[in-house]
């Protein structure tokens, strides 16, 4: 019987998901992954013809504050937590080719 | 009141030094800022009016924001994280004077039940040290059961507040969905996340709950309803009370001293006049599988902030897509990686329509289930979990067997409404048994009413862990 999901379906999901993953890890998580997708395939067998999805437990949708300016976070505080940063700035490996 | 708000936190600070090491509850203590905010207190107090909960020290789970001390979610990606705010129920614990000692202790970023997800340390049961705690909350939860404090704060996605009240013996709340704001608690699954008040006793969470509930104009999804002191809302005579009871939550797997004590809190209930009847759930096969689809789904995405540029600790890479993948690797456990796997999975192309939007129709068949079954009765009793506390590493090689742990707290948090669980006894090897009650959404006052009547009438809460003396 094969394994409701392969190993390179999980390399294209930890792709996705933005996850490096080892082969080995790949390949624990298949096993892994496999058995709960098994256990959720139970969802399948409730009828749900006609009924709505409930993304959320409430009823209210747009809900919108005044717009009243308040002071914002000073950008000191925002960065202090910033693994690399050149202030006012956040830094990140360059995102753009150099040829650009 | 003569003892000042230092001598209190002194005291709950060397409480805490003795205790922790036994039980490991509290991932950072706050013995600086509790003492700075104590003498503050105590200076303020003459010319103010002093508010039930003034001076009281307090644990709070640690993804919660606070701008004390570090702000962990559990994780190594977050080790070093420190919040620049405060979340909306802190800023309103500290405005009723409450004393914050120790971040707590959970499973990372909330993903597990029995906190050995935690990249700092499993927090051990203070009734048997070999077992968990339960979890998520485990740390908040076992600081109030080990006497380190009387209140703490945990959250809930599903169950992490529950399940370890039952595992501990002390009592926890599952607000109803947008009774607390959720501003400043690190999202899991948004859909959700709530935070609830721990304490040793029900008229404990109500006090509690009073503080932190309410409409906040920065969390989108608090709900905008008065909020009444519900800890006088005890007093108030609870009239005739009709409890629901559901066949789908006394199943197989059931251990038989939980169903005994459970059984003998239904007869306490008849004992006092109230109504006891059959109620069914019958899409409670589904609730499980339904609430790993959703929170996995939700927390994929949640959990795509943290990639190494803000916050978190970054791994070196050529590139930045190479450096966002190798710094969550490096800083995710086992269990995160996998609910993010799952979720990024269901939600992806080709798989979404078979697994997320078919959890979100049959999350709509057991939201009915629940509407329907309010119609007959005030709350809903059921054990608040199927064992007692399991020992520590039983379960941590099979995902699917420790998300079955949690098979009778989901359905709250898919439907919104509120649960709360109570000590209803103990097995003969002496661990605590817990007793849920769930009761409608914004039902708070009722059902808090109600799982007092119970405490009221039994003494379980005079037991105490023999780390309770230490």
């Amino acid at each position: 019987m094969g394994r409701a999901i392969e190993i390179d379906e999980v390399r294209r999901i930890a792709q996705l998901a933005r996850l490096q993953l080892s082969d080995a890890e790949c390949e624990r998580m298949a096993v892994d992954l496999s058995a709960i997708l098994d256990y959720m395939n139970v969802l399948g067998e409730a009828s749900t013809d006609g009924i709505e999805p409930t993304a959320h437990p409430l009823q209210t949708s747009n809900v919108l504050r005044d717009d009243v300016p308040q002071e914002s976070m000073d950008s000191a505080a925002a960065l202090a937590n910033a693994p690399a940063k050149d202030a006012p700035y956040f830094k990140v490996p360059r995102v753009l080719d150099q040829a650009e | 009141m003569s003892t000042s708000v230092l001598t209190s936190v002194e005291q709950a600070l060397q409480r805490i030094d003795a205790v922790n090491p036994k039980c490991n509850a509290m991932l950072e203590i706050l013995g600086d800022s509790a003492r700075l905010h104590a003498k503050a207190l105590d200076e303020a107090a003459a010319n103010s009016t002093r508010l039930p909960l003034f001076g009281q020290p307090i644990a709070i789970k640690d993804n919660i924001c606070t701008i004390d001390g570090r702000t962990t979610c559990g994780s190594k990606f977050l080790t070093d994280y420190r919040s620049p705010y405060d979340a909306t129920a802190i800023e309103r614990l500290k405005a009723a004077g409450m004393i914050i000692v120790g971040k707590a202790n959970l499973d990372e970023f909330a993903m597990g039940g029995s906190t050995e997800n935690s990249a700092f340390g499993v927090t051990r049961n203070p009734w048997d040290a070999e077992r968990v705690a339960g979890g998520s909350s485990g740390g908040s939860i076992a600081a109030v059961a080990s006497g380190m404090v009387d209140y703490a704060l945990g959250s809930e996605t599903g169950g992490s507040v529950r399940q370890p009240a039952s595992f501990c013996g002390v009592s926890g709340l599952k607000p109803s969905y947008g009774r607390v704001s959720r501003y400043g608690l690190v999202a899991f699954a948004s859909s959700l996340d709530q935070i609830g008040p721990i304490a040793r006793d029900v008229a404990g969470l109500a006090r509690l709950l009073s503080v932190i509930a309410g409409h906040d104009p920065r969390d989108s999804t608090s709900v905008n309803a008065p909020v009444p002191d519900y800890e006088s809302m005890l007093a108030v005579d609870a009239g005739p009370i009709r409890i629901g009871v559901a066949r789908e939550y006394f199943s197989e797997g059931l251990h038989p001293e939980t169903r005994a004590a459970v059984e003998a809190a239904i007869d306490v209930y008849r004992k006092l006049g109230a109504d006891v009847r059959e109620i069914a759930l019958p899409h409670s096969r589904y609730v499980v599988p339904c609430y790993y689809v959703i929170c996995t789904a939700e927390a994929s995405s949640n959990l795509a902030r943290f990639d190494g540029v803000r916050y978190g600790a970054r791994a070196e890479a050529n590139d930045y897509i190479g450096m966002y993948a190798a710094s969550r690797a490096a800083g995710f456990g086992a269990e995160v990686r996998r609910r993010i796997m799952l979720g990024t999975y269901v939600l992806s192309a080709g798989y979404h329509d078979a697994y997320y939007l078919k959890a979100l129709k049959v999350r709509t068949l057991i939201k009915r289930d629940f509407e329907r079954a309010f119609e007959s009765c005030d709350v809903i009793l059921s054990p608040t979990t199927p064992t007692p506390a399991f020992k520590i590493g039983e379960k941590i090689d099979n995902p699917l067997e420790m998300y079955l742990a949690d098979i009778y707290n989901c359905a709250a948090n898919l439907a919104g409404i509120c649960g709360v669980s109570v000590p209803c006894g103990f097995t003969a090897a002496g661990l605590p048994i817990g007793l849920q009650l769930m009761g409608p959404a914004m039902g708070e006052a009722r059902l808090l009413q109600i799982a007092h009547r119970y405490q009221q009438a039994t003494d379980h809460l005079t037991r105490r862990p023999a780390i309770y003396s230490v």
